[in-house]
């Protein structure tokens, strides 16, 4: 497995910026998913990765090799697209062999078979390896190309959403098995979501993407525990952080514009009133839709809680987040 | 607005059965959550009360009247699809009137009508804006304009947000259920997101092969579900499921999986033979002194708490814990269960046995 590189890499489409500058390393071994919305750069850096799109200027290195000149076969790297794209006349044993029975590789029969099969267990599709490609169900087809692209063994895994077809069940399946898939055989793999559990429970670095550039770099913990702006504590938890002006509670920072508070940054039962506007019971937990000073806030309590719309909750911060007017955090 | 009951209804698509016998009655005002996986039937029972499909048999009243076999022109509903349909060489203020015009309605009123709903939907900017370049949140407030402008008795919603990205979706609904709550209309909604149908529903049916599982209030169904279907399909992760094979007989509040003993609440039916102990990822406790004992598969972080997956003797189990808490991968640990919270299914029909707990909210489809 390889290490990746990316050096000041930019990208534009027409006057639209795709990347500007980012510059990151994916550790060998490591399991980097890129986060953001729908336009942030995280396909386009997949793309780069893989050679399918060139970079108007920087350079991208997989072990240490400089990767400007070669095309996606030479760079040794495996795709799963977020549109399954598999071999309608084929199949589904045949497809995954399809990578496998390349004459560059060589691999006897009775490996393929093995491998396969071990694939295609993880995958819960074992038993549909003769049926033709196009007699599956979505989902199916994609776990399909996922496991194409798990028979192999590249210097680097690049995965575009390849979760976001399948229903929830599956998808929490597949999540653990993808984790100790990547963390039993020491495979490096760059993901892309804007699913922000996918991002939480399989990453050991996240990159958060806005417009192009990489704001931050680290693990889900310190991303979601130390962001460094408003936009980076928007990308994980849920509820999302409540963002309200700086001075609501007193006590802000000089240069603070707004206050950022997780519902675990809420004390409640103490402080001053807020009113209850709404009461969602999840099951597990009881989302709080409260109103405070005129501004809207959610929060959770326990799931058995009988507070109804109407009701007060007093309400004080415990070690919120401040921003700055640019969004970005001063303390 | 109207109350809609549903009396044993059946839907065949020539040799297919859609919908098997289903009943239940959406009450006026309510915001009703008809939840399932692909193919359950949800859409279809949908499309019975709008009358877009007529049943096979069985009744469905609209306020009382009896409109089963009556085309949708005559039921005075609105329909909002997954895929919002606008007619695109139409401007916004056109599609939202389009209906109203249809009815030969004054332009005075149209007018006037169209501004109302347009505020209410925050869409008064864009009101002579072309529909092609609106955003996807704009274009669903659009098909919502359309809906709501004519006053129907009834809303029908198809997956309205399906296509929209999570981040957008998560603020879509909450406004769609704060207009529900402004205008009190009854709206039946069909959605395969759990977490959707918990957080915007006033009731939820859950439906599964065509047949009704449970119907009630979202938090007592995902507290005392009917079958190990809906115990698995709410929730996220859903309910463990520990197989076991013994007896459960009435008036015992204890089960034993293999020598391990666990309290639960006291049942009023019992069975013996493949059993199922049922509890919540929540509802678990790791305790290293604890006696029955798992070991440490997973662990996943999700912020404020982390979800832990271990093997135990009667299969895998998820738990939901504090984030701070430090597990290693390979620890062997003990665990425990709220005895308040747990459900014993059958699991050769797959039904959860009364206990004094869930006596209340048991309804079997």
């Amino acid at each position: 497995m390889a290490e990746v590189v990316l050096n000041n890499v930019s990208k534009s489409f027409g006057c639209d910026i795709g990347l500007a500058n980012v510059s990151m390393i994916v550790p060998d071994g490591s399991f980097v998913v890129l986060l953001g919305p729908t336009g942030a750069g995280k396909t386009t850096t997949l793309r780069i990765v893989s050679g399918l799109d060139k970079p108007d200027s920087g350079s991208v290195f997989i072990g240490g090799r400089d990767m400007s000149d070669c095309t996606p076969a030479q760079r040794d790297v495996a795709m799963v697209f977020q549109q399954y794209s598999l071999y309608p006349h084929l199949t589904v044993r045949q497809n995954l062999e399809f990578p496998l029975k390349s004459p560059i590789l060589k691999t006897p029969q009775s490996k393929i078979d093995r491998k396969v099969g071990e694939v295609a267990e993880i995958l819960q599709i074992s038993h549909k390896l003769n049926n033709k490609a196009t007699a599956l169900s979505g989902g199916e087809m994609q776990r399909v190309s996922i496991g194409r692209s798990l028979v192999r063994q590249p210097s680097v895994y690049l995965m575009d959403e390849p979760l976001s077809s399948l229903d929830a069940k599956l998808r929490s399946d597949l999540r653990i098995e993808l984790k100790s898939i990547q963390a039993n055989s020491g495979a490096t793999l760059l993901y892309v979501t804007h699913d922000q559990i996918e991002a939480m429970t399989m990453a050991t670095h996240v990159g958060v993407l806005d417009n192009g550039k990489l704001v931050q770099f680290g693990s889900p913990r310190e991303i979601y525990e130390n962001p460094v702006s408003i936009y980076a504590a928007s990308r994980l938890g849920q509820p999302r952080i409540n963002v309200l002006p700086a001075d609501i509670f007193g006590g802000a920072p000089d240069n603070a514009k707004t206050i950022g508070l997780r519902p675990e940054q809420i004390t409640q039962g103490d402080g001053e009133d807020s009113f209850v506007q709404r009461v969602e019971h999840l099951g597990d937990q009881t989302r709080l839709h409260l109103l405070f000073k005129n501004q809207e806030l959610i929060t959770v309590t326990n799931a058995q809680s009988d507070l109804k719309n109407g009701d007060i909750v007093k309400i004080r911060p415990n070690n919120p987040f401040y921003f700055d007017a640019s969004g970005a955090r001063v303390a | 607005m109207a109350q809609i009951k549903i009396e044993n209804v059946r839907k065949d698509f020539g040799t297919f059965n859609a919908v098997k016998s289903s009943s239940f009655t959406v009450e006026d005002g309510e915001f009703f959550m008809l939840l399932g996986p692909s193919g359950c039937g949800k859409t279809t029972t949908l499309r019975m009360m709008a009358g877009l499909e007529l049943p096979t048999s069985g009744k469905i009243y609209i306020d009382g009247e009896e409109v089963s076999q009556k085309p949708a022109s005559q039921r005075d509903i609105a329909f909002v699809f997954q895929m919002f349909a606008l007619y695109p060489h139409m401007s916004v203020g056109k599609n939202i009137s389009y209906p109203l015009q249809c009815q030969g309605l004054p332009k005075a009123d149209v007018k006037k009508k169209v501004a109302e709903i347009a505020e209410i939907l925050g869409i008064t900017e864009i009101l002579k804006r072309p529909v092609g370049g609106l955003s996807g949140g704009d274009r669903q407030r659009v098909a919502l304009g359309r809906a709501i402008v004519r006053d129907p008795k009834a809303f029908l919603m198809d997956e309205p947000l399906g296509a929209l990205d999570a981040e957008f979706r998560e603020h879509m609904s909450q406004e769609l259920r704060a207009l529900h709550d402004r205008m009190g209309a009854t709206t039946v909604y069909v959605t395969h997101d759990q977490l959707e149908a918990m957080q915007m529903g006033d009731k939820i049916v859950v439906m599964n092969h065509g047949v009704v599982e449970q119907f009630g209030v979202p938090q007592e169904i995902y507290d005392w579900p009917a079958t190990k279907f809906v115990a698995s399909f709410l929730g996220s992760p859903s309910m463990n499921f520990l197989d076991f094979e013994g007896m459960a007989s009435a008036g015992v509040d204890k089960v034993f999986l293999g020598d391990v003993g666990f309290e639960i609440p006291k049942l009023i039916e019992g069975i013996t033979g493949k059993l199922c102990l049922g509890v919540r990822p929540e509802h678990i406790t790791l305790k290293n002194d604890g006696v029955y004992r798992g070991r440490v598969v997973a662990s996943e972080y999700l912020g404020t708490t982390q979800v832990v997956t271990l093997d135990t003797s009667n299969g895998r189990v998820k738990a939901r814990i504090a984030s701070g808490v430090k597990v290693n991968v390979g620890d062997q640990t003990g665990l425990e269960f709220d005895p308040r919270t747990i459900t014993i299914f059958d699991n050769g029909t797959g039904r959860a046995l009364a206990s004094n707990s869930n006596k209340g909210v048991l309804k079997h489809g």
